[in-house]
């Protein structure tokens, strides 16, 4: 891989880094409504499988979906402009930070219910294939929590008896809000995709070129086959579920971090000025984000 | 003249043929069953790659629906019975009703989702619901219910309104059918001889009204829908022979967005209003109906009541379940209290 190309992924982790940690340090003024799931860890999960989409591809995300919109292509300004209820949020403030739509990114803020729906987008891809003249897919995230709902597997089920090309890909971070994934989970997590006849395959990563490369194979299968595939990603979350509500020690916090940050490992690979250069260059972007943000119009009914 | 059954599965194989993004999702829908109450039957025989036999997998199969939609299809989705709406409730208000809104108007997302609701069935507190109360209130969701009645051309009648709701649609539909309702004919002017019979509101959600033919200034006006309509259709008519009583009755075929326009001209000429429905009374289709006509009429209201099934579940007895739904005896004495 080029030196461009990992100053790419490195400048797109970054990015959502910088915004993530931007929307936890202003929350506390007061410029954001509602609440915020910010996915600080878990950038290479975003980065390395977004980046192998083609043209036409689909995505489907959940409440902690900022660092998906980012990596998909989305703008730092509307996605500031969203959660601060602005006209030129993503959705003109009506959805807030769980529930964007742009091109052909959606999210949603409830559980489970999505997983269904990125299945019937599948289905209708597949369907429409020949009209659109592309085999496009789609890409679900999942969390561990979300295993727990039972419509998952109904959609597990269709999406295997009817060959729905679909990657579901499971960030476990190993923590649903604060209940471990222990305390929550029976049984073997691949195992659960692996009983509806879907090939899962697990990763215990945090590096955006191991990701990259699982997800890219995984998606020439999907779009090959027009079958599912399953991709388990076991990550770790820096930062709490929303905004105080970490129950973790903060030494295991620390640990976490400290072992497993995405831009850690893949900086090492950039040149030292390369790398200072994009940290600068993502800085200023986010706060130009913000600022234009902060001065956009708030919306009318 | 058709059933109710006969003109909604006419309105299906007319959508499946004028649109191949119609799709349909249900159980038990291939032929040669053709779906629990045969509403579908014939059609995966005739547009076999498009309706798809799913697994017990209500809150899924609306969700695969609701996804289908936002890429682009227009799925319909057959729910066994309308008990079973429950399940799919999170995918209904939480996704379908919610995404256009939400995205800031940047989707659209043509769904109907079917369902036979009622009872008088025996089939027992499970199987014999009203339960389209429960989805009245969601911002995003229409509800219809087709009449059995149409135009003398047909127009209006249950299967052009389902017909349309598929082909029209830009966002999510509950269509409401009833169990009971599939076995009557769908009345024209030519067969009601004893009525006189206009059609009013639109082609996408139009109101019957009926009175009883060379009858006086009605005294009463009766709103309905569904099966019940029926029903308050045979007791206007015992009324006016029986106890010179006039009521007439104005039936909707869309519950949400409630049009009442229609029903407030009528009732600024009877000043009573009796609402009837088949779900559970409290909270229920009347209510709304009564709050918005008294908000729309005030003091012109002279009197007003709800006619619905008792707050119970449906029981399987049959001497029990005519307890607890409405009859059409319920309806006469109920009008005849209005007017006492």
């Amino acid at each position: 891989m080029s030196q461009t190309a990992h100053n790419e992924l490195y400048l797109a982790l970054c990015r959502i880094r910088r915004f993530e940690e931007a929307v936890l340090e202003k929350f506390s003024s007061g410029i954001f409504f509602g609440t915020t799931h910010t996915s600080l860890g878990q950038e290479a999960n975003a980065v390395g499988v977004l980046s192998c989409l083609q043209a036409g591809d689909v995505v489907f995300s959940n409440h902690r979906c900022h660092g998906h919109f980012l990596a998909y292509g989305g703008d730092l300004r509307a996605l500031f402009a969203e959660l601060m209820g602005r006209a030129t949020g993503v959705c003109g403030g009506r959805g807030g930070s769980q529930h964007l739509h742009w091109c052909n990114f959606y999210s949603n803020g409830v559980q489970g219910g999505i997983v269904p729906i990125a299945t019937g987008m599948a289905l209708a891809e597949k369907q429409l294939q020949s009209e659109r003249q592309s085999a496009s897919v789609v890409v679900a995230f999942l969390g561990d929590g979300t295993l727990g709902e039972g419509v998952v597997y109904e959609s597990l089920n269709m999406a295997a008896l009817w060959g729905a090309p679909i990657l579901f890909v499971v960030e476990n971070n190993r923590i649903a809000q604060t209940t471990p994934t222990q305390l929550a989970l029976a049984g073997d997590l691949s195992a659960r995709f692996e009983a509806f006849g879907i090939p899962a395959l697990a990763l215990e990563s945090s590096d955006v070129l191991e990701i990259r490369t699982a997800a890219a194979a995984l998606l020439d299968q999907v779009r090959a086959e027009a079958r599912p595939r399953a991709l388990i990603l076991n990550t770790w979350r820096f930062g709490p579920h929303s905004k105080g509500d970490d129950t973790r020690p903060p030494d295991l916090v620390a640990q976490i971090k400290d072992q497993h940050d995405p831009l850690f490992i893949h900086g090492q690979r950039l040149e030292p000025a390369a790398r200072a250069a994009i940290e600068t260059q993502v800085q200023e972007e986010v706060t130009a984000a913000f600022q234009q943000a902060a001065a956009d119009p708030f919306p009318i009914l | 003249m058709p059933s109710v059954l006969d003109s909604l599965n006419v309105g299906l194989h007319q959508a499946f043929d004028a649109d191949e993004r119609v799709y349909l999702l249900g159980e038990d829908l291939l032929d040669p069953y053709g779906g629990a109450f045969k509403v579908s039957r014939g059609l995966s025989s005739a547009y076999p790659g498009r309706v798809w036999t799913t697994p017990i997998s209500e809150a899924g199969m609306v969700g695969i629906a609701v996804g289908m939609a936002l890429r682009g299809l227009r799925p319909v989705v057959e729910i066994m019975f309308g008990d079973f709406i429950t399940l799919a409730a999170d995918q209904i208000i939480n996704h379908a009703a919610k995404f256009r809104w939400m995205y800031n108007d940047q989707v659209s997302l043509p769904l109907v989702i079917r369902t036979p609701m009622g009872g008088r069935r025996g089939y027992g507190p499970t199987h014999s619901q009203t339960l389209e109360k429960l989805f009245l209130g969601v911002p995003g969701l229409q509800v219809l219910a087709p009449a059995a009645f149409a135009a003398p051309d047909g127009g209006s009648g249950p299967g052009e309104l389902l017909a349309q709701a598929i082909l029209g649609g830009q966002e999510p539909l509950l269509f409401v059918e009833n169990k009971l309702q599939y076995l009557l004919p769908v009345h024209t002017p030519a067969s009601l001889p004893e009525f006189s019979f206009a059609i009013e509101g639109t082609p996408a959600a139009p109101i019957f009204r009926l009175a009883v033919q060379g009858a006086p200034a009605p005294q009463v006006t009766i709103a309905a829908y569904g099966y019940m309509a029926e029903l308050a259709r045979q007791a206007i008519l015992k009324l006016a022979y029986e106890h010179e009583i006039f009521a007439e009755l104005v039936i909707f075929t869309r519950l949400v967005p409630l049009e009442d326009q229609v029903l407030c001209a009528a009732l600024r000429q009877t000043g009573r209003l009796l609402t009837v429905e088949e779900g559970a009374l409290s909270a229920g289709w009347g209510a709304e109906v009564l709050a918005r006509a008294a908000s729309a009429l005030g003091l012109h209201l002279k009197a007003c009541g709800r006619l619905a099934a008792r707050d119970l579940p449906v029981p399987a007895s049959g001497p029990l379940e005519n307890a607890v739904l409405p009859s059409i005896q319920d309806i006469m004495q109920a009008v005849r209290r209005l007017v006492a």
